[in-house]
């Protein structure tokens, strides 16, 4: 019982500011802040009207949606690709990609703020969404994850098919990439969670707001509109829900891949 | 009908022996079949590699090679070519004042990691525990880590607020005289993002910890418990040793998240009051892309990628030093 109560006060810890956000993008009128902190009356879903109707939420909202939904599909892809050979195929210089890949895990990332900055800037691409997306579009995490996905699949299933006729493309396209599925949903969420909260890099090479995702928009929102915390807060709400949703439903698999990425 | 074996002979074992040296014959020490595994291979690795070699690889020496240079604004637009001006950038760093602050606040960072790493150890000790519903805790105490450091930001933001509600419990429990403005205290606002820092990532160290202590058999646990020892010892004697590669790993992954922090900073506080969250990335992001001297940007970027280096090794050092005859 004491050990119920122990967890539970943490879990407020944990939770607390998400329900005064919730309090706050909930609550239709007064103050937000003050002595006493005002009680969450009256309830309504008013500012979230608000928000959706007055700023161009929508547009951030269909802007996280473009990016992410690129950003996962890239991945998955990309990724997939890489690791098959990496995993069932005996080739010169396997050894010297792969601990190119490793290398990749201890290298200065932040130094790549400026200079792709300068290459996106050289493509012509800064302000569009590749520009955005492409930068990781493909990750070592991921890569690693696969390799190790496509190693238990048993050599007899890829012997039966190059029998029966199969192309090199045909047996990874036919066999390996459905069994590979769980390594896959595992990326996706991953990727799902990095490529919705991604900030600093969008920040940096997106001008026009009608571009902005919802981290950057909203951050752009509360510096234009800084009194209206209500409105703002109804913002976070409608960025935070998806994914909670996503991770409600997909919790064994966050855990299975920070594993991954911590034993590596 | 079938013809006779002898007319059809000849083709049929002709073709398998023409294979057959053509397999054994080799170009450049490989043979015909493991070329072509090498160049499917390839075709496989090509997409993905080339992102990498483009955003992730030349980075790193274009970066070095960029710090030795002026490029600004100009030069990016390609009215004025890049001059070369050799250790210039660096020896403008020794004279910087805000560089020197930056990496003062950046190192004071770092204070976070024993912080969160302890919190989380015993947080995944915690929930260790085949308890009913533990997987709805451990669930909870990971929310703060996939939501989006802007919410996280706002949020805190608001609570740190003068007249905000950090400040109301506070004062009515006599821990306070009077509220503080949390983000703009010369000395405190610091340790304020750290404490988001530390709220923020408590629930993935803890998955990391966890995992290290569901890979202990328990035998190792039961054993010095039926020789005597009590639960702290257990824990001190047994369990932290065996966690020490997951200790390595964690603190290492948090010692360079620290150095490098930025998001937390430019949120809530924007680098004030008067630079006193400043850190060593805030800095390379306002010099890039406020001041547009990327030249200099890189330099400092190279002072961050060398300190990175030296504290994921001294880390290493320290973790690995006694720690192995466990295994």
């Amino acid at each position: 019982m004491l050990t119920y109560a122990g967890l539970s006060l943490l879990a407020l810890f944990t939770a607390f500011p998400f329900l005064w956000l919730l309090a706050t993008a909930l609550r239709v009128g007064g103050r937000v802040f003050g002595f006493p902190p005002p009680l969450p009356w009256p309830l309504g879903l008013d500012n979230f009207l608000g928000v959706w109707r007055t700023m161009p939420i929508p547009r951030f909202l269909l802007n996280t949606v473009l990016i992410t939904g690129a950003g996962v599909g890239l991945n998955l892809l990309l990724c997939a690709l890489a690791a098959y050979p990496l995993a069932r195929m005996r080739f010169p210089g396997r050894h010297l990609v792969f601990f190119a890949l490793l290398s990749t895990l201890m290298l200065p990332g932040h130094v790549g703020l400026i200079v792709n900055f300068v290459t996106m800037t050289k493509l012509r691409l800064i302000d569009t969404y590749a520009a955005v997306v492409l930068p990781s579009a493909v990750s070592v995490f991921g890569i690693f994850l696969l390799r190790q996905q496509y190693l238990t699949i048993p050599q007899e299933l890829e012997d039966a098919a190059r029998i029966d006729g199969a192309s090199e493309f045909g047996i990874w396209r036919r066999i390996m990439l459905p069994l590979i599925a769980p390594g896959l949903a595992t990326l996706a969420i991953f990727e799902f969670v990095a490529f919705w909260n991604s900030f600093l890099w969008p920040l940096v090479v997106l001008k026009s707001p009608e571009r902005y995702p919802l981290a950057v928009g909203l951050l752009y929102l509360s510096g234009l509109f800084a009194h209206n915390t209500r409105l703002i807060a109804a913002g976070a709400v409608i960025m935070t829900i998806p994914i909670l949703v996503v991770f409600i439903f997909t919790q064994r698999y966050f855990i299975r891949g920070i594993t991954v990425g911590a034993v590596r | 009908m079938r013809s006779p074996p002898d007319a059809v002979a000849p083709p049929q074992a002709a073709r398998p022996l023409a294979a057959a040296v053509l397999r054994r014959r080799r170009v450049l020490g490989l043979t015909v079949r493991e070329w072509r595994t090498t160049a499917i291979a390839y075709l496989f690795l090509l997409p993905g590699l080339a992102l990498l070699a483009l955003f992730t690889f030349y980075p790193v020496a274009f970066g070095t090679v960029l710090s030795l240079y002026e490029f600004n604004l100009r030069t990016l637009l390609g009215t004025e070519p890049a001059r070369f001006v050799g250790l210039a950038h660096f020896r403008r760093l020794w004279e910087d004042r805000v560089f020197w602050l930056a990496l003062a606040n950046s190192l004071k960072y770092v204070l976070v990691v024993p912080v969160l790493q302890v919190c989380a150890i015993l947080l995944a000790v915690a929930v260790n525990r085949p308890l009913r519903g533990i997987a709805w805790f451990r669930a909870a105490y990971y929310v703060p880590v996939i939501t989006s450091i802007v919410v996280v930001g706002l949020v805190w933001r608001w609570l740190y607020e003068q007249d905000g509600i950090i400040n109301y419990v506070l004062t009515r429990l006599g821990l306070l005289d009077r509220p503080i403005a949390w983000l703009g205290h010369p000395t405190l606002a610091l340790y304020a993002v750290m404490f988001v820092t530390l709220w923020k990532g408590l629930g993935y160290y803890m998955v990391i910890y966890l995992a290290g202590l569901q890979a202990i058999s328990p035998e190792y646990e039961e054993a010095a418990m039926i020789d005597g020892a009590g639960r702290w010892q257990v824990f001190r004697h047994i369990t932290l040793p065996l966690l020490r590669p997951a200790i390595l790993v964690a603190s290492t992954i948090s010692v360079i998240a620290a150095v490098k922090v930025f998001e937390e900073i430019y949120v809530m506080t924007g680098g004030g009051p008067m630079f006193r969250t400043f850190t060593l990335f805030f800095y390379i992001f306002d010099v890039g892309f406020q001041r547009f001297d990327f030249g200099y940007a890189a330099a400092v970027a190279v002072v961050l990628a060398v300190g990175v280096m030296v504290l994921s090794a001294v880390n290493f050092v320290v973790f690995r030093r006694g720690g192995f005859e466990y295994y």
